[in-house]
């Protein structure tokens, strides 16, 4: 499941003057399995959920996420960021298992 | 009178079958980890009411997936900031939803996520400030499932 998938990232501007606040809306696809649901034998489905999230701008952090099993499948996450350099806007996600989606897009600071 | 509250219980009960499928058999006893998350989170300290807003909808028909914002007032600078907002559901099986960590890149303690909720509760917003001080709001969702109306 966590293979192979693209998020799909949208900031509201690509271009922003320093110290304006930028917008990021980002969706990925994964089933955040709650660890709390059982399949028709009645044994536990395993949880497998994204936990982890960060955002990096240029290198530096600028807003990072614990998930819990309460958030829903398919997370959605928005936040901001105030616009300080350019350079690349990196999202990753960190699954239960280590495994990794990182989506990417980018910022310039005029 | 003996039919209605017959349909009514015939009713939760279908409802409390879905929910079970859904999200888990215990949710009917609330009891979760909420408190002791909070504890942990504030080290034990009292949070003031305040500054954090919750936007939730009052009535959610899908507790698969309730849109969520949480906004802390802060001028977001290197001397005063938010750090870490930690949202908490005291009806769901565990009460941890999700921590947001913020800097002063952050511009505004600002985040949306879409939550799961096993019933009617309240949500809970905890924000630590970069100072040590803790402030909270909360806010109760009704959860509709399974077409049962409001």
């Amino acid at each position: 499941m966590a293979e192979a998938v693209k998020p799909r990232i949208k900031l509201d501007k690509k271009q922003a003057k320093k110290g304006d606040l930028v917008e990021v809306k980002a969706l990925v696809s994964h089933i955040m399995e709650s660890g709390q649901r059982r399949d028709s034998a009645g044994n536990t489905i395993p949880r497998k959920i994204l936990s982890k999230f960060t955002c990096t701008v240029n290198g530096k952090e600028v807003f990072s996420a614990d998930f819990e099993p309460a958030v829903s499948a398919n997370p959605y996450i928005q936040f901001k960021f105030r616009a300080q350099e350019s350079g690349p806007v990196i999202l990753t996600w960190v699954d239960d298992d280590g495994s990794k989606i990182v989506g990417q897009d980018s910022i310039t600071v005029t | 009178m003996t039919l209605l509250s017959n349909r009514r219980q015939a009713m939760a009960i279908g409802a409390g079958t879905i929910v079970a499928t859904i999200i888990g058999p215990s949710i009917a006893f609330a009891a979760n980890d909420s408190d002791d998350l909070i504890k942990k989170f504030t080290g034990g300290k009292t949070a003031a009411e305040g500054r954090v807003k919750l936007d939730l909808p009052e009535i959610a028909e899908n507790g698969n997936t309730v849109p969520m914002t949480v906004m802390v007032e802060s001028p977001m600078t290197e001397q005063s900031y938010v750090a870490a907002v930690l949202v908490i559901a005291d009806g769901n099986p565990r009460g941890g939803v999700a921590t947001f960590h913020f800097s002063p890149a952050s511009g505004v303690a600002e985040a949306n996520t879409r939550i799961r909720l096993a019933t009617t509760q309240n949500i809970i917003a905890v924000a630590k400030m970069n100072d040590g001080s803790f402030f909270t709001a909360s806010k109760q969702v009704k959860v509709t499932i399974g077409g049962c109306g409001g």
